[in-house]
């Protein structure tokens, strides 16, 4: 239960952190806010030869607006976004998310970045990638690119970074006025990982939905969003009959596992669950808020 | 590389300085190199928050945090709280409330309990149970801890 031996570097800027990442030849890993790296190393289930610590890159760490996106640097604690007044008044749903990961201690410590780039699949965040259509900003030292967060989650613990690269920077576009959100979970325990959980926006217009995003994640290897259930709902008022036809396209459209928390079953009837409570939470939420930005 | 990296680091004020592995984790560097064992190890992967500190004042599990880490940082562990015959509100509290039986548990659940008390306006004893979900106990079924905290809110003090 100790780490094994490794070399440490902590890199002040990007440009040393990739150019080390690249020295490494993939056989480096990122130490960002190390809940879960740390545990990993512990179980001695990584043994990597260097690790590379981004702590102390200044200016990683941010929240920005600019007039259509948020802009999220990957060294944002947790706490920072459950407690940002700029992330709360554009995406209430990420805030009311964020508050689900973990525990305190882990949200002090625990970096946006890291937990897109170990994409556990059963993570509030990867999930909130996902629903809410965030642009990844990645770079190397070879150079930079962009890639859509749908892209992005390959398998569990699995993702479109090649060992030598760094995520940089989260970039969400700001949502359409009369946008109403839900985000429902259920976990064992207030912190654990979700058994399950869903989120949904719903954009209405003159009380018709125009457009529907529903995003689930414990139910796969990696967060999905529920894209027959979406086109569905689009250009109708949402109702109970609707709501249950949207339930059953999100329980038709997955595959989740059994393991010791929980059966494929159960998992499949909690998604179907969750999706018809996150649906009518955000429904109501787009209706009372016609006027909002 | 160098086999070993020289940190400075504060902790409960005193500043320490050592040569340490960058693998040597921070719980163990408190409670080895310094020889504070009221941080306790429990599960050693971030589960259980016995070995829960404060670094920086916000809380953190020293298990899964290397003393290089905090090179320049200061730590505050269960002993700056208070001493034995002159304990703080919150330990007063803990005594007064048999918020312990053991005592395994206690550090982490005060370190947490301290960082929650400043963060959280913890109105409901939902609030104070979801506050103290990621720290294990085995003895007290939780009930008198909650209590415990409960009665530090009501007093209304700044921790």
């Amino acid at each position: 239960m100790k780490p094994p031996e490794f070399d440490y570097i902590v890199a002040t800027d990007c440009d040393t952190a990739v150019a080390a990442l690249a020295r490494a030849g993939g056989e480096a890993k990122i130490l960002a806010g190390g809940q879960s790296l740390m545990p990993m190393l512990n179980f001695r289930l990584l043994h990597p030869s260097i690790l590379v610590d981004i702590n102390r890159i200044p200016g990683l760490g941010f929240i920005d607006e600019t007039p259509d996106s948020i802009r999220i640097g990957a060294l944002t604690r947790h706490f920072q976004l459950e407690t940002s007044s700029l992330i709360a008044r554009h995406f209430p749903v990420l805030s009311c998310a964020v508050a689900h990961v973990g525990h305190l201690a882990i949200r002090n410590r625990g970096t946006i970045g890291g937990s897109l780039s170990h994409a556990d699949p059963a993570a509030e965040l990867p999930m909130m990638a996902v629903l809410l259509d965030a642009t990844l900003r990645i770079v190397s030292a070879a150079g930079s690119r962009t890639v859509a967060a749908r892209d992005f989650f390959l398998d569990a613990m699995t993702v479109d970074l090649n060992g030598t690269e760094l995520l940089t920077e989260i970039v969400l576009a700001k949502l359409p006025a009369q946008t109403g959100w839900g985000f429902e979970e259920i976990v064992r325990r207030h912190g654990d990982f979700a058994l399950a959980a869903a989120a949904a926006t719903l954009t209405l217009s003159a009380n018709e939905i125009v457009q529907a995003r529903i995003a689930l994640t414990g139910v796969g290897p990696t967060p999905l969003r529920a894209a027959q259930a979406e086109s569905l709902l689009v250009g109708r008022g949402f109702d109970e009959s609707l709501g249950r036809r949207a339930i059953e396209a999100v329980r038709e459209a997955i595959s989740p596992e059994t393991d010791l928390h929980a059966s494929a079953d159960f998992r499949r009837h909690l998604a179907g669950v969750l999706t018809g409570r996150a649906l009518a939470a955000a429904w109501r939420r787009g209706r009372r808020d016609k006027s909002a930005a | 590389m160098k086999k070993t990296c020289e940190i400075a680091v504060t902790v409960n004020g005193t500043v320490y300085e050592a040569a340490v592995e960058p693998r040597l984790l921070l719980a163990d560097f408190l409670r080895h190199t310094l020889g504070l064992t009221g941080t306790h190890v429990g599960c050693e992967h971030g589960v259980c928050g016995a070995c829960t500190v404060l670094v920086d004042s916000d809380s953190a599990r020293s298990c899964l945090m290397l003393a290089v880490q905090a090179d320049g940082r200061s730590v505050e562990t269960v002993e700056s709280l208070g001493s034995i015959g002159q304990m703080n509100e919150l330990q007063e509290s803990f005594h007064a409330h048999h918020a312990l039986q053991c005592g395994f548990c206690t550090p982490g659940m005060l370190m947490t309990a301290t960082d929650l008390l400043r963060k959280y306006p913890l109105a409901t004893d939902d609030d104070i149970r979801k506050g103290l979900s990621g720290n294990l106990c085995r003895c007290t079924g939780y009930e008198h801890i909650v209590k415990a905290v409960r009665a530090v809110v009501k007093t209304g003090k700044k921790q």
